[in-house]
């Protein structure tokens, strides 16, 4: 079967710092992928990569069975390439339901065809519900906290009906149980078939829900498989531990 | 209230408006009328641009210019009715708007405002040294003293009033609709975040060029009649200062994110600017200006529509 994702041989350069050096990753359809690595390995430049925010110099990359290199992000996306921001990056002049209202016209209108106005408002309070937020529709993003702006940034991702979803530290600076809400939420999405790949440092998150691990040094690859074999890598103890 | 019903809402209070001067017979009325309409098309316009987007032109006279100047051209060419020239208006500043937009939507923020600065600047130089629609000496427009329209003969101000209120409506319709509609949500996600609107599937590029056109259209209308209404087109007057700050300030004071602010602050500071032309001096035009946009950058940041909608809401909140 060939693979939902495949990012061929990619490199990333800025001036003279080698971001991504020869990256090789595959993703199956389905698959629940964990990305690691520390600060400044190149998890975040491999992301704008594969979703268009950066162009890469050398490589190519796959989606769906097709090069989605010289594509803009807005094309990757309603190819149904979709991703969530480290940092919470809201519409912060439309409430929570708008939000979700602009992927659903420019994604799933133009991949699906016209939408009627009240399957959009039933689709927008569906995914406000599943991230438990329905009660807050008509709210403005400055009124959420901070885990339900991670929540939000995971729906509007999701109401692109993306096939793929990279979700960038969504859990960073929440608390335990905030995290395990977030985990939650996650598992339920790839459950509904959308194939996830989690950037995270919260090691003990992405141990629980990766089913393969990959893990990145200064723009390399330098370890791939499942997440107990991955981490008794020497050469990722040697990369988190140091020598 | 959908847009037929709301453009003939906008249709009846232009009527009336225009009933209830032309009942009064003081023909200064539609003079100064003119103007209040011609700076509501342009706040409009800007406001497409500058508000829904976020991106600030600060070269709206450049596009008023060439609407006018296309008139001076075809005055000159071949003489055609003042409807049809401000249809010719509207392509041209349109297509320049597009072109404006092609070269600097890469751009951002000041660099943006910058670059439109320095097309008017160009636009200005060219015209200064194109003789054939008058260069630097500028360009004499003769107009009847009275139309006839159905067989009723009306003063010709009234009738440059009536194109001009027809264009206003034009413009907030316009307004009104983008606002309503998926182009205004598109809009709006480029105004907050540019990086996370395309990653929502959002054409970022070519929505801003969508809004680059339009809204030189729509100066490019406003700028058609003017040489009819002024009699005597110079670069200072068609390029004059008044025009870039007055677009930029109106929709400011007014408020940016909807289509009533630019039409509220057009009303009111083209209303403030006509009273203090007329009991002080125009030269204190720019002055009153000035001095209520430091006032509402510092008061209300929103425009009076923001200051509006936050009383509304603490009023709500303290119930």
């Amino acid at each position: 079967m060939s693979p939902l994702l495949h990012v061929s041989k990619i490199s990333k350069r800025f001036g003279g710092f080698v971001a991504l050096d020869g990256i090789e990753l595959e993703v199956q359809q389905g698959e629940r992928v964990g990305l690691i690595g520390p600060n400044g390995s190149g998890k975040s430049t491999l992301v704008n990569c594969i979703c268009g925010a950066l162009q890469n110099e050398q490589g190519s990359v796959h989606f769906d069975g097709h090069a989605v290199d010289g594509l803009a992000a807005h094309e990757r996306t309603h190819r149904g390439l979709a991703r969530s921001f480290q940092l919470p990056r809201p519409f912060v002049s439309l409430n929570l339901a708008d939000n979700l209202r602009v992927p659903m016209l420019y994604t799933v209108h133009k991949r699906s065809g016209p939408l009627h106005g009240d399957s959009v408002d039933a689709r927008c309070v569906e995914l406000l519900r599943l991230v438990g937020l329905d009660h807050k529709a008509r709210h403005m993003p400055r009124d959420l906290t901070q885990v339900e702006m991670r929540k939000l940034e995971l729906a509007r991702a999701v109401a692109a009906e993306p096939k793929l979803l990279i979700a960038d530290e969504s859990m960073a600076g929440l608390s335990h149980s905030e995290i395990e809400d977030i985990l939650t939420l996650l598992k339920q999405l790839n459950e509904r078939g959308i194939t996830i790949i989690l950037i995270e440092h919260i090691m003990s998150a992405v141990m629980s829900f990766s089913q393969r691990l990959v893990v990145l040094v200064s723009g390399k690859k330098i370890a791939d498989g499942k997440p107990e074999d991955v981490v008794r890598n020497p050469d990722v103890v040697r990369a988190y531990l140091g020598q | 209230m959908s847009t037929t019903r709301f453009t003939l809402v906008c249709v009846l209070v232009g009527l009336v408006v225009y009933i209830f001067g032309h009942l009064l017979g003081i023909g200064y009325l539609f003079f100064a009328g003119y103007t209040i309409l011609q700076f509501i098309v342009l706040a409009s316009a800007w406001n497409i641009l500058g508000g829904y987007c976020g991106y600030v032109n600060f070269g709206s006279a450049a596009f008023f210019a060439l609407g006018a100047y296309s008139t001076v051209f075809f005055y000159k060419f071949h003489q055609l009715p003042i409807p049809i020239l401000i249809v010719i208006g509207a392509v041209v500043s349109g297509i320049v708007g597009f072109g404006m937009g092609y070269l600097t939507l890469r751009l951002r923020g000041a660099f943006f405002a910058i670059a439109t600065l320095a097309m008017a600047v160009v636009l200005q130089t060219l015209v200064v040294n194109w003789s054939y629609v008058g260069g630097s000496r500028g360009a004499y427009i003769v107009r009847a003293d009275t139309i006839e329209i159905g067989g009723y003969a009306i003063e010709y101000i009234e009738y440059l009033f009536l194109l001009m209120m027809a264009v206003a409506i034009l413009s907030i319709v316009i307004s009104r609709t983008i606002a309503r509609t998926q182009l205004g949500f598109g809009f709006a996600t480029i105004r907050d975040d540019e990086l996370a609107a395309e990653a929502s599937g959002v054409p970022t590029l070519r929505l801003k060029l969508i809004a680059t056109t339009i809204s030189g259209a729509l100066m490019g209308m406003a700028g058609a009649p003017f040489p009819y209404y002024i009699g005597y087109l110079q670069p200072a007057s068609a390029f004059g200062l008044e025009y870039g700050v007055n677009s930029i300030a109106m929709p400011i004071i007014g408020g940016t994110t909807s289509w009533v602010g630019p039409l509220i602050g057009a009303i009111l500071l083209g209303s403030l600017q006509q009273i203090a032309t007329v009991t002080i001096s125009s030269a204190v035009n720019l002055l009153i200006v000035g001095l209520l946009l430091v006032a509402f950058v510092v008061i209300a940041p929103n425009g009076l529509i923001g200051l509006i909608h936050e009383r509304l809401r603490g009023r709500r909140s303290s119930k």
